[in-house]
């Protein structure tokens, strides 16, 4: 049975180091795993899109279809909402309780809009993380990504992964400790 | 190597070589084909979905990788690299094979020594491109052989059997690949480099100078390869049918194989197409003949489908349009998974949700804060009886809001050439509006410089602004001619971008530090000024991202280093900051406040502030 993991969020957000050491892992692990992302423009800023995909027989298609995501993992409010479509009935939606605004909030045009969480839990089973401040806690926020790679690992059943050598392996030594921190942490929040 | 991931666990799959798989993008996978096949020169110009291929490739030390002026250039290197006896690799997006196109029809003709294979990466779907031309038809236009990879594993074998190809039928290849085959992941397994000598290089001009004497024998000769091509396709492995017994059957080429594998499953036949020019005419017949169903899955035209019609199997050939003139599959974008089971069993797996729309802001892509054609666009936006020509970079977000600037872009080169042309009807109109074509150092050493020259040959007297960001930006960060080094790290010749113009004819030049508006403004003021003569004005900073040379550290001091921020005291909440379009700028609580992790200080802001609100 193919599982399917969507990971949305905002350029600068560490969700293609995210969607790398997970898809590592899961190839480490011996399934077949493919994964697709869309990056043009090197700009910061923009919305940005991983699709994973894994089975243990063959996957094909790289591109997650819509309404067939087994869980949406949101690296910032707002992209969770417009991913929402990806999202298989009864599936979850991880999001951080973190807003990015975009170019019409800079700039005066609309405001940060107000009531996502509660917009989520109308349509989906929903976890709300506050991973920017649990990172934070641990030492720098930049490990965000990290909390959220752990509250995927423990909802989608992938604690048996050897994940702490896939984070030795693929991140600076100097990051290794406090990324394997806010792993666990995020795994602890999601339970 | 640049993507050492491999496994020591046991593979559940098969009994393949587990150290040695690895997980790799389409790009990443085309590079180790390359190092694998035994390339020794390759070249290209960036171009998303493109770009990673060379920059994996100059990874490996074997082999020599390089950027080119252009995509022409490239090709063209690429192809005197195998003439002189070399294996020879060029890579580009869809519309980088335009202008490659010149060398690619007559090395068709004339072949080479060794091995030339070129990459094209197609955008179904136009994800960051201009448009959604189908190169395959390049492979029909140039009578050359083409291959469609659809995962990883393909890339890099794909790029192998090219070169076998062109041994054996001394045909250059063309790889179609696309943006999803170019940037998903999945396992490859990793092979050796061939050791491939260079060939001896022997004069033979009745292949190499193809005068019409020349051309008339080696075109009666490409006929005869093309027959012998076409029975290559109807054996090849790479073109194999999977019969599962079914009435019902699906023939597909790249990405779309694999779409097709998983909304049809076992229940279908495939004929997957991985050599798809010329292509298999009889197996396409054998495949059909039985079954009363065909869908033929594939991105951009209807390439394989016309063939289905020809030889006869249109009666039960569902494609992009039915030969009643209706449609069916759409003829644009990707035939994704949702796509084709909508159009198919009329189903959608997406939830109807009860969602508020306006909970959703549009996050569009946005100059970066401290980018430096920030000053410009916010300066020249607000020019009166003004048209501005742009082109292709990060610079093309000039049409966004809040600068509204940009009027027009095409291809590379274009706002220099085109707003010639532009300038001359409006002069001819008579009343004063001025073209500003604004084109970024990359896309001038791509193809700007003859498009300057046309400025001044024929007396237009457009202004031409150059925003000179001492790096290859929109594609992530590439080394130009004016970088002051190579792909693969050695340091060149700096080609100046004041001298070329001046060499070019031009004699009002004003070089100006886009961070500084009133020096804009005065450039401007300048230039308008002078209207029976081209100008043009030079902004020169580097890229707020880009990772700064000691060459930009000696010229740039202080660069980056510093940070605004907001004197609270003194703002009064007027909002002319925003105007600005700075992404590390927003307004809380009727005060603006400056984001100090993304702020690098170019001061755009502090100048616009009336106030000094701004330290």
């Amino acid at each position: 049975m193919t599982k399917n993991i969507l990971l949305v969020g905002v350029g600068g957000q560490g969700t293609i180091l995210a969607s790398k050491l997970l898809t590592l892992g899961l190839m480490q692990s011996g399934v077949d795993v493919k994964m697709s992302e869309i990056h043009g423009m090197s700009q910061r800023g923009g919305s940005v899109v991983s699709h994973i995909r894994y089975s243990d027989d063959k996957v094909y298609s790289s591109v997650v279809e819509k309404g067939s995501a087994d869980i949406l993992v949101a690296f910032e409010k707002m992209e969770a909402l417009r991913y929402l479509d990806y999202l298989r009935k009864g599936a979850k939606v991880v999001v951080n309780d973190y807003e990015i605004p975009s170019m019409p909030i800079y700039s005066g045009l609309v405001e940060y809009p107000k009531g996502i969480i509660e917009c989520l839990q109308r349509n989906a089973d929903v976890v709300v993380i506050k991973a920017n401040d649990e990172a934070s806690t641990l030492g720098n926020a930049k490990a965000m990504n990290m909390v959220m790679l752990g509250t995927i690992i423990k909802l989608m059943n992938l604690e048996h992964i050897d994940w702490d050598s896939i984070i030795e392996q693929n991140v600076k030594p100097a990051y290794v400790q406090l990324n394997k921190q806010a792993l666990a942490r995020g795994m602890q929040l999601a339970e | 190597m640049a993507n050492n991931n491999s496994t020591e666990r046991n593979c559940n799959q098969c009994d393949c070589d587990v150290a040695n798989r690895v997980l790799m993008t389409g790009n990443e996978a085309v590079a180790r084909g390359v190092y694998e096949a035994g390339v020794h020169f390759a070249a290209a110009y960036p171009g998303t979905p493109s770009t990673e291929i060379m920059e994996n490739v100059a990874t490996y030390a074997d082999v020599h990788a390089q950027w080119s002026p252009n995509e022409k250039v490239a090709l063209e290197f690429a192809i005197g690299c195998a003439v002189a006896g070399a294996r020879a690799f060029a890579s580009m997006k869809h519309v980088g094979l335009n202008v490659a196109a010149d060398p690619l029809m007559t090395v068709s003709y004339s072949g080479a020594t060794a091995g030339l294979v070129v990459v094209t990466a197609d955008e179904p779907g136009m994800h960051s491109s201009q448009n959604e031309q189908d190169n395959r038809n390049y492979a029909r236009m140039a009578k050359i052989p083409m291959l469609e990879p659809s995962n990883s594993q393909e890339c890099k074998d794909y790029v192998k059997y090219a070169y076998e190809i062109f041994d054996q039928f001394g045909a250059p290849v063309l790889i179609r690949m696309t943006t999803r085959v170019c940037h998903s992941k999945s396992i490859v397994q990793l092979g050796t480099r061939e050791q491939v000598p260079l060939a001896t290089y022997v004069k033979n001009v009745q292949k190499f100078v193809t005068v019409p004497a020349n051309a008339r024998k080696l075109r009666v000769a490409l006929e005869d390869r093309m027959d012998a091509l076409k029975n290559y396709s109807n054996t090849t492995q790479l073109n194999r049918i999977e019969d599962n017994g079914a009435r019902v059957g699906v023939i597909a080429s790249g990405m779309c194989y694999n779409y097709a594998k998983e909304l049809f499953g076992d229940t279908v036949n495939y004929l997957k197409v991985g050599f798809s020019y010329p292509l298999p005419s009889k197996l396409i017949g054998q495949f059909c003949q039985y079954l009363d169903k065909v869908y033929v899955i594939e991105e951009n035209d209807e390439f394989i489908e016309e063939a289905v019609r020809v030889i006869g199997y249109s009666n039960v050939c569902y494609g992009k349009y039915q030969p009643s003139g209706e449609r069916y599959l759409p003829p644009y974008g990707e035939m994704t998974v949702d796509v084709l089971r909508k159009v198919i069993y009329n189903v959608q797996l997406a939830q109807d949700m009860d969602i508020d729309s306006s909970l959703i802001v549009a996050r569009p892509p946005t100059l970066c804060a401290g980018c430096p054609h920030r000053g410009f666009f916010y300066t020249v936006g607000k020019r009166p009886n003004t048209v501005i020509a742009g082109d292709i970079g990060c610079y093309t977000l000039g049409f966004t809001p809040p600068y509204n600037a940009t009027d027009f872009n095409n291809c590379m080169g274009a706002s220099v050439s085109a707003g010639a042309g532009m300038q001359q009807v409006f002069d001819k109109i008579g009343k004063g509006k001025r073209v500003v074509s604004v084109i970024g150092d990359s896309t001038f050493f791509h193809s700007g410089m003859t498009s300057l020259l046309e400025v001044v040959y024929n007396k237009s007297n457009n202004i031409v602004v150059i925003l000179d960001n001492r790096i290859t930006g929109m594609t992530g960060h590439q080394e130009n001619p004016g970088t002051g080094y190579t792909l693969q790290g050695q340091s060149t010749k700096i080609a100046d971008i004041e001298s070329i113009v001046r060499a070019l004819g031009v004699d009002n030049v004003r070089t100006v530090n886009p961070n500084d508006l009133a020096q804009v403004n005065n450039a401007l003021d300048w230039a308008y000024a002078i209207k029976d003569q081209p100008t043009v004005i030079i902004t020169k900073y580097p890229c707020a991202l880009k990772r700064l040379t000691q060459l930009d550290k000696n010229q740039f001091s202080g660069a980056f280093t510093t940070k605004c921020h907001v004197n609270t005291e003194k703002c009064v909440g007027c909002k002319l900051c925003l105007k600005s379009g700075c992404p590390a700028i927003s307004v809380v609580n009727k005060k603006a406040r400056i984001d100090a992790l993304s702020c690098v200080g170019c001061t755009v802001c502090k100048q616009i502030c009336r106030i000094d609100a701004i330290e």
